[in-house]
């Protein structure tokens, strides 16, 4: 066993994420896997990750009102925040993937149906670097709830999804990020999967009047925390 | 400082339109030497297609290397991307094109068979799901890999790809009685 390096190891969390089975969630009945997870050790493959940067990302990628030859319908909104770990530092350089339903609720998408109309100056989808802060940013319209046929006159409460990578694979992250106050959170089954309600609201934007741009757009603030490394890291391997 | 968490929810029924990339699937460019296809269906509990999934992947190089910070070895091969990521299709089909990584050192001085991690992301999972492919020609090294080594034989099954062709193909049960091994990590 050689030397300086430390491999850094990623607590698994508890009490954070929602049950894989979540039967209000009628999806996850025949998808959840039903046998205990096993444990996997956590070595090299797992504690590296894809470092995804340039050429990745396209200068316009980050605004979704203007990747079309006009503006599209909505509320325009700022959504902008840090991608950090648990320990409070900053993951920079780290690719970030949104995507969304339109203003009237519909995702530019061919498997979505719903009746409201398609917007032709809005796909729904970005992508962007974090800064050397951690910072992320996106320029987008506020999405709509939309109807869905998990139970009887079932909405999903507006939403964006995030992908995030951070810098390992035990780090890798999809998730949605809500508005505050919005009625529908508490019959929603997706939120409401998650069983701690302050892990819960952690998946809550808040308004911000520092980001709100002047004649301009609303600001809303959302920051994420992505798993370790923990502080005291092990030995690394052999380099045989 | 600890900061509390973010938790995971589904991807959803509309992944594709925000996790698409055109060479998604291709770990390393077609045509290079010793390039496979790794294919697989994705089924649910019912044994029905799961058309609206994404498969990722992540390995290392044909060394056992990564070229991260974190691999303290290093890798010469700093244009390997390691990571693939492939929607299924109407018939819940997924494709990879890669190269088999090497041999991987394991903290406690043990060697880990050539391995793939998988992620799966799908409406109706809360969150992704891991698994791991291992090779059908890796005999004596899944012998002693200390993952496979802690499964019961039809388990460890569930992990080793099968020969198919001149491919290889991995199928993926998210429940049932041949249910693939999912980890927690």
């Amino acid at each position: 066993m050689s030397d300086e390096a430390q491999l850094p190891r990623y607590p698994i969390p508890r009490g954070v994420h929602p049950p894989l089975l979540s039967p209000a969630y009628e999806s996850t009945r025949l998808r959840a896997p039903r046998e205990p997870l096993r444990l996997l050790p956590q070595e090299l493959t797992e504690i590296t990750g894809p470092l995804l940067g340039e050429g990745r990302v396209g200068p316009l990628d980050h605004d979704l009102t203007r990747q079309h030859e006009g503006e599209p319908q909505g509320q325009r909104i700022i959504v902008t925040g840090r991608v950090l770990d648990e320990g409070g530092r900053a993951i920079p350089d780290t690719l970030v993937e949104v995507w969304q339903a339109n203003a009237a609720g519909r995702y530019a998408h061919a498997v979505d149906q719903h009746a409201a109309p398609l917007d032709p100056n809005f796909t729904g989808a970005g992508r962007c670097l974090t800064d050397a802060e951690g910072r992320y940013r996106f320029v987008t319209i506020r999405p709509g709830a939309y109807p869905w046929r998990n139970h009887p006159n079932a909405w999903r409460p507006a939403h964006i999804h995030f992908s995030l990578f951070g810098r390992a694979f035990a780090q890798r992250l999809v998730t949605q990020v809500y508005f505050p106050d919005d009625p529908l959170l508490g019959r929603d089954p997706m939120y409401m999967s998650i069983p701690d309600p302050a892990a819960r609201r952690r998946l809550l934007c808040h308004w911000s009047l520092d980001i709100t741009e002047p004649d301009w757009a609303l600001g809303y603030e959302w920051d994420i925390v992505l798993r370790g490394p923990a502080s005291t890291p092990r030995h690394p391997p052999d380099r045989r | 400082m600890t900061l509390p968490l973010t938790p995971s929810q589904t991807a959803g029924p509309f992944l594709t339109l925000g996790l698409t990339w055109s060479d998604g699937p291709n770990v390393v460019p077609d045509g290079t030497p010793g390039a496979i296809r790794i294919s697989g269906q994705v089924l649910d509990g019912a044994g029905a297609a799961v058309i609206d999934a994404i498969v990722e992947t992540w390995q290392a190089d044909p060394d056992g290397r990564f070229a991260h910070p974190d691999d303290p070895r290093g890798s010469s091969r700093s244009a390997f991307r390691g990571f693939g990521r492939c929607a299924t299709d109407d018939e819940g089909v997924f494709t990879i094109v890669t190269v088999k990584p090497g041999s991987l050192p394991a903290g406690d001085g043990r060697v880990e068979a050539p391995h793939i991690d998988v992620s799966v992301f799908a409406r109706g999972l809360l969150d992704r799901v891991v698994t791991r492919i291992y090779f059908p020609d890796e005999v004596d090294a899944n012998a002693v890999d200390p993952v496979l080594m802690t499964l019961a034989d039809t388990d460890r099954a569930t992990l080793v790809a099968l020969p198919d062709g001149g491919n290889l193909r991995f199928d993926i049960h998210l429940q049932g009685d041949h249910g693939t091994v999912f980890f927690e990590l």
